[in-house]
């Protein structure tokens, strides 16, 4: 396979704190890469990285061939990346922005390219109103624009459709998998399931740890979850006696139903069927969706890192007489 | 990959400039600091105050006494308000401060002026600001020698000229013209562009972390040097519209002596302005956010207004203060501006002046860009 993103071992620490650890990730020419995980997680972090805004403190790999250490300027050239924030100028038009990004990387025949591109995005319009003065989505998509006007070969797009509306949004996506299916590489942070399950492929971290990593049916399979769901009246105080029960991990809220999960299936069981005997609740299992999945990924890996926490900090303090 | 590409150079200039254009409140500095501070300086804080409120007790009444009151009023120092009706209510007046000067002409001022006994006027004048009254009290003792010259014709003459027919109760060293705008205004052009270009640029970084555009600006392949220098330029242009206003000013309105080159001055201000811009451009890559940008900027601004010379004399200043001015560009190019417009310097005059604004300049550049790197991580 034709890899555009190959790195290994990428590691970041701010402070004392390592936000990435110890990261490997593989993406391959015109793979639409979802990139998940909560808030605080190191996935800009890692992004950042990737196009030479943050150098690693430990790792290696090639991005488009180039070194990640040492070849970051050469990288940025190539790569388009759309920030988290809106990160155009709000005091400038959407053509002299556009311009102003196209001077910048030297396009050839700019004129042109910014045409084309206002045109592409259905702005050509609007190219003089400031850009402060559009809507959510429209920024969004004067963002994307900018970021495409070099042509680059990797987008790495930081949570591209938050505060954006449903239609936006699909419109959005629908955008990156033409671009994909014209060989461009994507690589995609996002806390939307919809459209987790509209990559080719995910990975999911916590921690600054990868987590999962997969199409969407191998992390759920992976998994190796048990889910049920439970329907019928008074299910808050349902959800608030099945947290009581053991080798029930999750018991989750979904809209009318609860989804209770977990990685101890004949326990659960178990326990289900003491629970539900003689009463007026439906439960059935269901496979488990991506959600089910990311939250106990989620909880797991807090679980973990507590308990690494707290150790590394007996540790330290055993020497002490 | 170029390491400076006058391309990426010219897409900062040309954004810096819509930018400039667009922001209302900035374009309103550049045009507003140079028109309020010539207002202020140049006519408001005057050390040579005039029409200060003046009353008089004539108990002589006769027309030498009158031709004395209507010489003050004419001198433009004197309002002369009214003529109070007894002693106590002109004191009154004085000590409420509605008067600056109370003029008291005795009772056979006439009778003893005529007979060539030197009659003494007593001027009262309320102290408490002795910068406010000095100049007027110097002014009226030139004043009294001669003003009744016209009014002494014929055998009377003997009395004029010599130490003059009327003795002067107040006396003070002559001063008669104090012009303080010949010395302010020049001064005026380095203030001016000591507060913009600082504040402006002070606020062209941070205003783009603040705003999230910094984050966009690292990933794309422009370098810190392009930035830099692209931020630097457009306000050099802004800087120069500046100097041409108080330059303009200190022509129309106050009548300035520009004895020396205007070109060379010109020329020279270039340092001074990329040596303030620097300043900005550093505070910006120091400051978290606006707010302490600007206030970078007053830390800056505040000693080079007192310490430069432009506010007290630079040698009345204790010798710390002298050193810590003789560091700031301001200082330097105060003795220039009015070196070329007042005195006529040439350029071997002021080349003394030139090399500590340039090694001040190096200084802050090198701080910058090392501090603009770092960003990056």
């Amino acid at each position: 396979m034709d890899l555009v993103i190959d790195v290994q071992g990428i590691t970041k620490r701010f402070g004392g704190k390592t936000v990435v650890n110890g990261l490997d990730m593989q993406v391959g020419r015109g793979e639409i890469h979802g990139f998940l995980g909560p808030n605080g997680s190191g996935k800009t972090t890692f992004i950042r990285m990737l196009c030479g805004l943050l150098t690693p403190d430990a790792g290696s790999g090639a991005c488009l061939g180039l070194d990640v250490l040492r070849q970051q300027a050469a990288i940025r050239l190539q790569v388009g990346y759309m920030t988290q924030r809106f990160s155009l100028y709000e005091d400038l038009s959407i053509r002299e922005n556009l311009d102003f990004v196209a001077r910048l990387y030297a396009v050839p025949d700019r004129r042109a390219a910014v045409a084309e591109s206002l045109e592409r995005l259905g702005l050509a319009g609007r190219s003089r109103q400031l850009a402060g003065q559009l809507s959510g989505g429209w920024k969004q998509r004067l963002a994307l624009a900018a970021c495409l006007i070099h042509r680059p070969k990797l987008l790495l797009l930081d949570e591209p459709t938050a505060g954006v509306d449903p239609k936006a949004r699909r419109e959005f996506w629908d955008e990156i998998h033409q671009l994909a299916a014209g060989g461009l590489t994507v690589l995609v942070t996002t806390h939307y399931m919809d459209e987790a399950e509209r990559c080719h492929r995910i990975a999911y971290i916590a921690y600054g740890s990868l987590l999962a990593r997969g199409t969407v049916p191998e992390v759920i399979a992976r998994a190796g979850l048990a889910t049920w769901e439970i329907g019928g009246p008074d299910l808050p105080r349902t959800a608030a006696r099945l947290r009581a029960l053991p080798g029930l991990e999750q018991v989750v809220a979904f809209g009318g139903t609860l989804h209770v999960s977990t990685r101890d299936r004949a326990r659960a069981q178990a326990s289900l069927a003491e629970a539900f005997r003689g009463g007026a609740q439906r439960c059935a299992e269901i496979t488990p969706g991506l959600e089910d999945v990311f939250i106990s990924l989620m909880g797991a890996a807090r679980d973990n890192f507590e308990r690494g926490a707290a150790a590394s900090e007996t540790r330290e303090e055993a020497p002490r007489p | 990959m170029s390491w400076f590409s006058p391309g990426r150079l010219r897409a900062v200039v040309l954004k810096e400039f819509v930018q400039m254009r667009r922001d209302r409140a900035t374009f309103a500095m550049i045009v507003g600091i140079p028109v309020v501070q010539l207002l202020l300086f140049g006519y408001a804080i005057n050390s040579d105050p005039r029409h200060l409120p003046t009353v008089v007790l004539d108990a002589d009444g006769g027309p030498y006494a009158r031709a004395i009151v209507q010489a003050m009023r004419r001198s433009g120092y004197f309002e002369v308000r009214d003529h109070a009706p007894s002693e106590a209510a002109a004191r009154e007046l004085l000590q409420l401060g509605r008067a600056q000067f109370v003029l008291n002409i005795p009772v056979d001022f006439s009778r003893r002026l005529l007979r060539g006994e030197r009659p003494a006027v007593l001027l009262e004048a309320d102290a408490t600001d002795p910068a406010a009254t000095g100049p007027a009290l110097a002014a009226l003792s030139l004043l009294m020698a001669g003003v009744l010259d016209r009014d002494l014709p014929g055998p009377l003459a003997e009395l004029h000229g010599g130490a003059g027919p009327v003795e002067l109760l107040v006396h003070r060293h002559f001063n008669p013209e104090n012009i303080t705008q010949y010395n302010t205004v020049p001064g005026l052009m380095g203030v001016v562009l000591t507060m913009t270009m600082v504040i402006i640029t002070a606020l062209a970084i941070t205003r783009e972390r603040e705003r999230g555009t910094m984050e966009n600006l690292l990933a794309t392949p422009v370098r810190p040097l392009e930035v830099l220098t692209g931020k630097i330029l457009p306000y050099i242009a802004v800087g120069y519209l500046q100097i041409s206003l108080v330059l303009g000013a200190a022509r129309l309105l106050f009548d300035v002596p520009m004895e020396g080159s205007l070109a060379l001055l010109y020329a020279v201000a270039l340092l001074f302005i990329v040596a303030n811009l620097s300043v900005g451009i550093t505070f910006s890559t120091l400051a978290k956010n606006q707010l302490q940008a600007v206030q970078m900027a007053f830390f800056f601004f505040l000693p080079s207004l007192l310490l430069s010379g432009f506010m007290f004399p630079f040698r009345g200043m204790p010798g710390w203060a002298q050193a810590v001015g003789g560091c700031l560009p301001l200082t330097h190019f105060l003795r220039i501006a009015r070196g070329v417009l007042l005195k006529g310097a040439g350029f071997a005059d002021i080349a003394p002046e030139l090399w500590p604004i340039a090694l001040f300049m190096a200084a802050v550049m090198a701080v910058a860009l090392k501090r603009y790197r770092r960003t990056l991580d």
